[in-house]
């Protein structure tokens, strides 16, 4: 009997854990969001689903703007990080652990102190931008910041590693037997790569595009402090109905909203890229 | 993984305000003569009946009430000298022991914070706060987590504040609150960058400043501004007012004139050149050049422009109601009165202080007097009587539905 309760008992702690802090709270948000009511007199159920239609409609061009800068930020990120774990997973030798501390030491430093940091280099009269000014290269008035390519750069520069990561240990774990191999076979090292190599680093790049889109599309710091008019994301959108006019039931439906967004995009990637389990692929 | 809270706004505000220098006094320059135009200390009535409150309220409410001799503070960042010398002072008066904490930096998070508490008749852990008499004012005062005053116990404001301060909209009688300090919202700008002088509202909406202009997010301070560009006075202003002046300040926005809508990072971005020309906060203008020695002006627009004020609140669950009241009267003796004043160079709502600073400049000596005798004869910090007719008040909400309406009106344009 005891052996048969084990492995329950094992994940007890964690699966309380996810009842108490996952499922309520959703549960909540989800109830939320067809409520009515005013902040004063307080909110009361009454299944107004018009909620998420209002909100939707409202605020859909900057739903589709997180999904937009969220895929670039993936793309730039895809581009950018291959090299890099391609580098470090078969040149790196034994310096590859110091290369990987390189990759994450920026990481210890706070997420917003380091977007702040970019405002800084960025900023119309900093040190990017006042040399081409003063050489005549730039109008006075140009800027970066405030512009979707500071927003765009500043999600690339914060999520690098999450796309590093995933796609060195795919990368890594590549038998070196199996390159050889393809060169025995007479392939030259283009087709290695193309048909080893890079079949093999996918599941890398699809756990890569995972921990970097989601997060990316629904971030707000980098929108708020390198953003301007024209570039809200939705996580703006959401935060500012909480915390500002504490509209609970438009910020829980768009937050409801976007989450079912991002996970039929999610599972829809997946199929598309033939991955039957997604978690699994997360996972390693 | 990565921490998802809001970029913190002490920090930002840290970022951007420095503790202001006595030696760059001399700095402040035009500051002075832009004002002369400005309001009398305080704030005008607009005549709104008194709120209703039980009669018995006060009594009932303190009754067995006593004083613990410990005092929790929450008030906005670099809104006091760092050093605390009020609070010292305080404390070796009464000897109650004062946690002041600069939590509060924006009116809608603070409230959002603190809300799900009162409403629950819990403490929020703070016997004192200064709030803005903004949109969630009302929200506070509707929703009863004001303690009301016992005046029996506020000697010295009876004696000291400026008199029209009995008289707010927001607050007639001083039933809930006591003024912290006033403030002015305008227009500041940098000349060197802008090259002519700014005067109007229309300047705000200059297609020569495109992507250089900087808005306010909060939707009263933006609102108002809209109004008021839309010719429409924010007081009284309805339904149909709120669409005309967003569509005002929509056609602002697309335009590409507005670079942000900001908090209080406004003023680090004027300093970084983001933005040349902006709403702005008459003390920080002020703060900023003489800490960082620029020479951004600050003019009241000749539309108008708004003035505020910050107010000291108990929460209905304090905890050392008692000790929060000795320290709101504490504020109104004329000498710390003076020496608040002298620091955050906002509109003091104690007339008598002007003279108090006077007479330490008097007895200062060298770039300490030049100091004191400009923040005694700053129309930011002491206005003169003169032209009220240019600040207007917040927009008044009677029901949340107007208030809800109002957000709604406005929300979008900073969520563009």
């Amino acid at each position: 009997m005891r052996r048969i309760l084990a492995p329950y008992l094992l994940v007890l702690p964690g699966g309380l854990w996810l009842l108490l802090f996952f499922v309520v709270p959703m549960a909540t948000m989800l109830s939320l969001s067809l409520q009515e009511g005013d902040i004063i007199n307080g909110y009361v159920f009454t299944g107004h689903w018009q909620t998420y239609v209002e909100s939707i409609q409202g605020y859909q061009t900057q739903l589709i703007r997180s999904l937009v800068y969220g895929a670039i930020t993936s793309l730039i990120l895809i581009v950018l990080s291959f090299p890099v774990a391609y580098w470090i997973a078969f040149y790196g030798g034994r310096r590859k652990p110091t290369y990987l501390f390189l990759i994450l030491l920026p990481f210890f430093v706070s997420f917003v102190l380091r977007t702040i940091s970019w405002r800084m280099i960025l900023t119309d009269d900093g040190v990017l931008l006042h040399p081409l000014k003063e050489a005549g290269l730039l109008p006075e008035s140009f800027h970066l910041l405030g512009t979707p390519v500071a927003v765009i750069g500043g999600l690339v520069y914060n999520f690098l590693p999450f796309m590093v990561l995933p796609i060195y240990v795919a990368l890594e774990r590549i038998d070196p037997r199996v390159v050889e191999a393809a060169r025995d076979l007479y392939a030259s090292p283009l087709t290695a790569f193309r048909r080893v190599i890079l079949p093999l680093s996918l599941p890398g790049v699809f756990a890569g595009v995972l921990m970097t889109f989601v997060p990316a599309s629904s971030d707000y710091v980098n929108a708020e402090l390198l953003g301007g008019t024209g570039t809200t994301m939705i996580g703006q959108v959401i935060q500012s109905k909480f915390l500002t006019s504490s509209d609970y039931p438009s910020a829980s439906a768009l937050a409801f909203t976007l989450m079912t967004v991002l996970l039929i995009g999610v599972f829809a990637y997946a199929r598309a890229l033939g991955t039957d389990d997604v978690m699994k692929v997360a996972a390693r | 993984m990565f921490p998802t809270d809001e970029p913190d706004p002490t920090l930002l505000r840290g970022l951007s305000r420095r503790r202001l220098g006595r030696r760059d006094a001399l700095r402040l320059g035009g500051m002075s003569a832009m004002g002369a135009f400005l309001a009398a200390c305080g704030v005008q009535g607009q005549g709104k009946p008194s709120a209703s409150v039980a009669p018995d309220a006060v009594a009932k409410y303190w009754a067995g009430k006593v004083q613990n001799n410990k005092l929790d503070f929450a008030n906005w960042p670099l809104y006091m000298d760092p050093s605390k010398p009020e609070l010292a002072k305080f404390t070796a008066k009464t000897g109650i022991q004062v946690k002041y904490d600069e939590v509060i930096q924006e009116m809608g998070p603070w409230f959002a914070k603190v809300q799900p508490q009162l409403a629950a008749g819990q403490s929020i852990g703070y016997d004192l706060m200064v709030i803005t008499n903004s949109i969630q004012f009302g929200q506070f005062r509707d929703a009863g987590f004001l303690a009301p005053l016992d005046h029996s116990k506020l000697t010295n404001y009876a004696a000291n504040a400026a008199k029209s301060y009995a008289a707010t909209s927001y607050d007639p009688g001083n039933v809930y609150t006591v003024p912290w300090a006033s403030g002015i919202t305008g227009i500041a700008y940098d000349p060197d960058k802008v090259g002519r002088k700014i005067t109007k509202l229309a300047d705000l909406w200059d297609p020569a400043f495109k992507g250089k202009v900087g808005m306010f997010r909060d939707p009263q301070e933006l609102g108002n501004f809209g109004l008021l560009a839309a010719g429409i006075t924010p007081a009284g202003s309805g339904e149909a007012d709120w669409t005309a002046a967003a569509a005002k300040l929509k056609e602002q926005k697309d335009a590409g004139i507005v670079r942000q809508y900001y908090d209080q990072s406004y003023v680090d971005a004027l300093g970084k050149g983001e933005v040349w020309i902006t709403q702005a906060w008459s003390g920080d203008i002020f703060q900023k050049n003489v800490s960082d020695g620029t020479n951004f002006e600050f003019v009241i627009p000749e539309e108008g422009g708004t003035i505020w004020t910050d107010n000291m609140a108990i929460p209905i669950t304090a905890a050392n109601p008692v000790d929060a009241i000795m320290m709101m009267d504490f504020f109104y003796e004329v000498e710390n009165a003076a020496t608040l004043a002298e620091y955050i160079n906002y509109v003091c709502p104690v007339p008598a202080a002007q003279a108090v600073i006077k007479e330490h400049a008097a007895a200062a000596t060298g770039e300490d007097k030049e100091y004191l005798t400009s923040v005694a004869d700053s129309p930011l910090v002491f206005p003169a009587e003169a032209d009220y007719s240019k600040l207007h008040y917040y927009v008044e909400f009677d029901t949340p539905q107007k208030q809800q309406a109002f957000t709604k009106t406005f929300e979008p344009i900073v969520l563009g």
